[in-house]
């Protein structure tokens, strides 16, 4: 009784002290994440969950969809649940590179509603902190000279965007990507593992993983693969760009809708995650979970996506990965 | 040492805070009954939870030690089902089935029981001890096992298996094949193509390793039992009132001592966990005791060896991400995505920034595994009892629970038909008198030695010698010969003693 009576006026303080909060109204909002609880797609739909939290009037519940690295939820988002108002699906840019490698079936980026992203990632290239390397110089030397002569490791299998990264420093290097010594493990926590206990001599992982490592010392990165300098804590590590060489990854994270979902539903949506990117509560839970800021919804993330799909249907089919 | 006290003495004043102490509990009870069903393992039961802990807003080390309860809680409850249904509560608990089991049938359930909860709280007491001492150390010794070594290990786990169960060579052999053949489905991580998908995106990413053990064994087992049922062969088991006896941990003893030492080790490594080294620990134990022959026909070495091996792992496991930050398993990988979500950055600094989560989540352990073992005990006759439910009943349940569980965690209603087809699979399999657990073994060793001999491979650039370039492979290939050869020495040794001594009798 007691507890129902403090909820209530909290609940009226609430609502009195934020008059001008407008919630989208969203019936049962879920989330799903493509994949096993833990993962990266786990962490894209927890920011939805934690970050929506003030902007929609029910909670987002996260659920789990895991199947062939994300085509399964793909696939049932083209086929059966279409026009789900409810339901938001988490991506990356690996999944878009699935999307031109064929590896989600016949549908592409045409038959799902972008809605908007969780922020980004950017790439990295890291080696261990005694290592010979020293900057990215050395290893694109050394790349340039032999092919052959660096043994490069990250958590994807070959074609997958970890595997990307490598195939586009080789290309600057003037090597072609089916030439690198590349090593595939599963996930990045064994890829970090074989960096550290010298299995592999040079990581391609993102930058949002580092943040442990950075203070411990166990690992030096060398570049990142983002347009531009980053913020602290990533402020003292040059750009691959300012280096001198021309590669840049950017993983984004965001979610999609059916393609039958109505205007009216996905506006919500958009209106929830504005919303949400307009408040500093927002930007914390992204630097929270190891992401940088990088918002767009609706329209401008449309937009977006189809230039990315452009560049790497073009990477793709220099590296070798489709005709 | 002395930072290791000063930290024990800080871990266990915040896990005895009342509140924590009481989330052990709760965690441990929890897991166990998650362990307990069919499907549900470690690995949900935390991913369930995780958002459950964040959302009640505790403290993280509160949220932590309640996870990790859970944790250890499903690594015990695990065997319950493998004991009692033939039916392998989670991953780790398939070797379980094969002692266990046959001690459930032969009336023994009661001590079947309560001797895995005490394999379980020694094999997980002495990773936890093992851990608090030289846990910086093991990781950074971890770390250095390379791709090569895996294969080797994997080697060295194929030979201590080679003789393992089943009356036939021969359908040993073909059982391990198709469980090869089955870990070759999905998309190939070395070259990105997909291997027998056969355009069916729910095997893109392989089958998983739960699906396959609900299936060959749940389903199976849930089949033969429809047949007896339908033929009127079954005999419902009376109740037992069996407990585990002095002598039973007497003459196990040196067992669960080893199998923890190998679970522990195993544990250690990122990416192999409880499931091989519970295989690795009964392969290992066969060769070495198994001189009656009576592994697999309800011998309580056989059932101590894998429950021993598989809770050592699980501390093991925590090693590599509380030191490193690098998760050793599945759920390892959750543990370390919930220490992310309280903003606390796991790896090498942890345990100087935040001594309070570190060293509470240890001290948790070591009540934990007390705690099981108080919890467990007592419940050993309420368990043994489900036996007493009538089959018609207890078929339809197990059906129920592993659907469920099945579901649950995926949420994709493909999985229920793999379930079933597995099943089918499964039960032809065990009239041909095929052993289950060979093919489970080549579906969790295949994939492991694969990926690894390919990556070794990449890594030298297809030079073979890389194989054999470093001690540690060395030391396991010996070993590997060691298991083979020597029980085959052993053997005709004995058998030129005894015939010698034939020769003077005469």
């Amino acid at each position: 009784m007691i507890i129902t009576r403090v909820s209530a006026a909290l609940f009226c303080a609430l609502s009195l002290a934020a008059p001008a909060l407008a919630q989208s109204d969203i019936r049962k909002p879920e989330c799903v994440a493509p994949a096993n609880p833990g993962g990266g797609f786990d962490l894209t739909c927890r920011v939805a969950q934690t970050g929506l939290e003030p902007h929609v009037t029910n909670p987002v519940q996260v659920t789990f969809m895991p199947g062939g690295i994300g085509a399964v939820a793909f696939n049932q988002f083209n086929t059966n649940r279409t026009d789900d108002g409810s339901a938001i699906v988490a991506w990356s840019t690996g999944s878009l590179l699935n999307i031109i490698l064929g590896k989600y079936g016949a549908f592409d980026e045409n038959d799902v509603r972008w809605l908007a992203t969780a922020g980004a990632d950017f790439g990295a290239v890291v080696v261990k902190a005694d290592s010979e390397y020293d900057s990215l110089k050395q290893i694109m030397d050394d790349l340039a000279a032999d092919p052959q002569s660096v043994v490069v490791g990250a958590g994807g299998s070959v074609g997958s965007q970890d595997w990307m990264k490598g195939a586009l420093l080789m290309r600057e290097a003037g090597g072609t990507p089916m030439q690198m010594r590349y090593v595939a493990f599963d996930g990045g926590g064994d890829a970090i593992a074989a960096l550290l206990g010298g299995s592999i001599e040079v990581y391609t992982g993102d930058v949002g993983e580092m943040v442990p490592y950075l203070e411990s010392g166990d690992m030096k990165i060398l570049a990142t693969l983002a347009p531009e300098r980053l913020e602290a804590p990533f402020a003292e590590i040059p750009t691959a760009k300012e280096q001198g060489y021309d590669v840049e990854w950017t993983i984004m994270r965001g979610f999609y809708m059916g393609k039958d979902t109505s205007d009216e539903d996905y506006q919500k949506w958009v209106d929830a995650f504005d919303a949400a990117y307009a408040t500093d509560a927002f930007a914390q839970i992204q630097a929270e979970r190891g992401l940088l800021p990088l918002n767009l919804s609706g329209e401008a993330l449309t937009a977006s996506i189809n230039n990315t799909m452009d560049e790497l249907r073009t990477i793709a089919t220099e590296a070798g990965l489709i005709q | 040492m002395d930072t290791v006290l000063s930290g024990l003495a800080t871990g266990f004043a915040v896990a005895f805070d009342p509140f924590n102490l009481m989330l052990v509990l709760v965690g441990c009870f929890v897991g166990t009954l998650i362990g307990a069903l069919p499907g549900l393992g470690p690995i949900n039961g935390v991913a369930i939870l995780l958002p459950i802990a964040y959302g009640l807003g505790f403290p993280p080390e509160s949220a932590l030690i309640l996870l990790a309860g859970i944790y250890y809680g499903a690594e015990y409850g695990g065997r319950i089902s493998s004991i009692l249904l033939n039916v392998p509560g989670d991953a780790g608990a398939v070797m379980t089935t094969l002692d266990g089991n046959p001690m459930a049938r032969a009336g023994q359930a009661g001590r079947a029981l309560s001797l895995s909860a005490v394999a379980s709280f020694i094999g997980g007491t002495f990773a936890v001890i093992l851990m608090s001492l030289f846990a910086p150390g093991l990781a950074k010794f971890a770390v250095t096992f390379s791709p090569a070594d895996y294969v080797a290990l994997m080697v060295f786990a194929f030979a201590s298996l080679a003789s393992l169960v089943g009356k036939s060579t021969v359908k040993t052999l073909l059982g391990a094949t198709i469980g090869l053949m089955l870990a070759t489905i999905g998309i190939d991580a070395n070259t990105g193509v997909n291997r027998y998908t056969f355009g069916i995106p729910d095997i893109l990413a392989g089958i998983d390793f739960l699906i396959v053990v609900v299936g060959l064994f749940g389903m199976a087992e849930l089949l033969t039992l429809v047949e007896h049922q339908a033929r009127g062969t079954l005999k419902s088991l009376p109740v037992d009132k069996s407990f585990v006896q002095w002598a039973d941990l007497k003459l196990a003893k040196w067992t669960i001592l080893r199998s923890s030492i190998i679970g522990f080790f195993i544990g250690i490594l990122p990416g192999t966990g409880a499931s091989v080294a519970s295989a690795v620990a009964y392969g290992t134990e066969k060769r070495i005791s198994d001189k009656e022959g009576t592994f697999g026909t309800g011998d309580v070495r056989g059932l101590a060896a894998p429950e021993a091996a598989n809770n050592a792992a699980a501390g093991g496991s925590m090693v590599p991400m509380l030191t490193l930050g690098i998760p050793g398993s599945g759920t390892t990988a959750i543990l370390l995505g919930a220490l992310l979500m309280f903003n606390i950055q796991p790896g090498p600094m942890m345990f100087t920034q935040r001594p309070e989560v570190a060293w509470g989540l240890v001290a948790s352990m070591y009540i934990g595994n007390v705690a099981l073992l108080v919890i467990n005990l007592p419940l050993v006759g309420l368990f043994a009892r489900m036996l007493t439910i009538p089959q018609h009943y207890l078929t339809p349940l197990i059906a129920i629970l592993a659907f469920i569980g099945i579901y649950t965690i995926v949420g994709n209603p493909h999985d229920l038909y793999m379930i079933t087809g597995l099943g089918l699979l499964g039960w032809f399999l065990r009239k041909l008198e095929f052993s289950l657990a060979p093919v489970i073994l080549g579906f969790v060793l295949g994939s492991l030695f694969e990926n690894n001999l390919r990556r070794a491979l990449s890594i030298s650039g297809g030079d073979w010698g890389i194989l054999v370039a470093d001690w540690k492979s060395l030391l396991l290939y010996g070993l590997a010969l060691l298991v083979v050869v020597l029980p085959i020495w052993l053997a005709r040794r004995s058998r030129k003693r005894s015939g010698g001594q034939e020769a003077m009798a005469d």
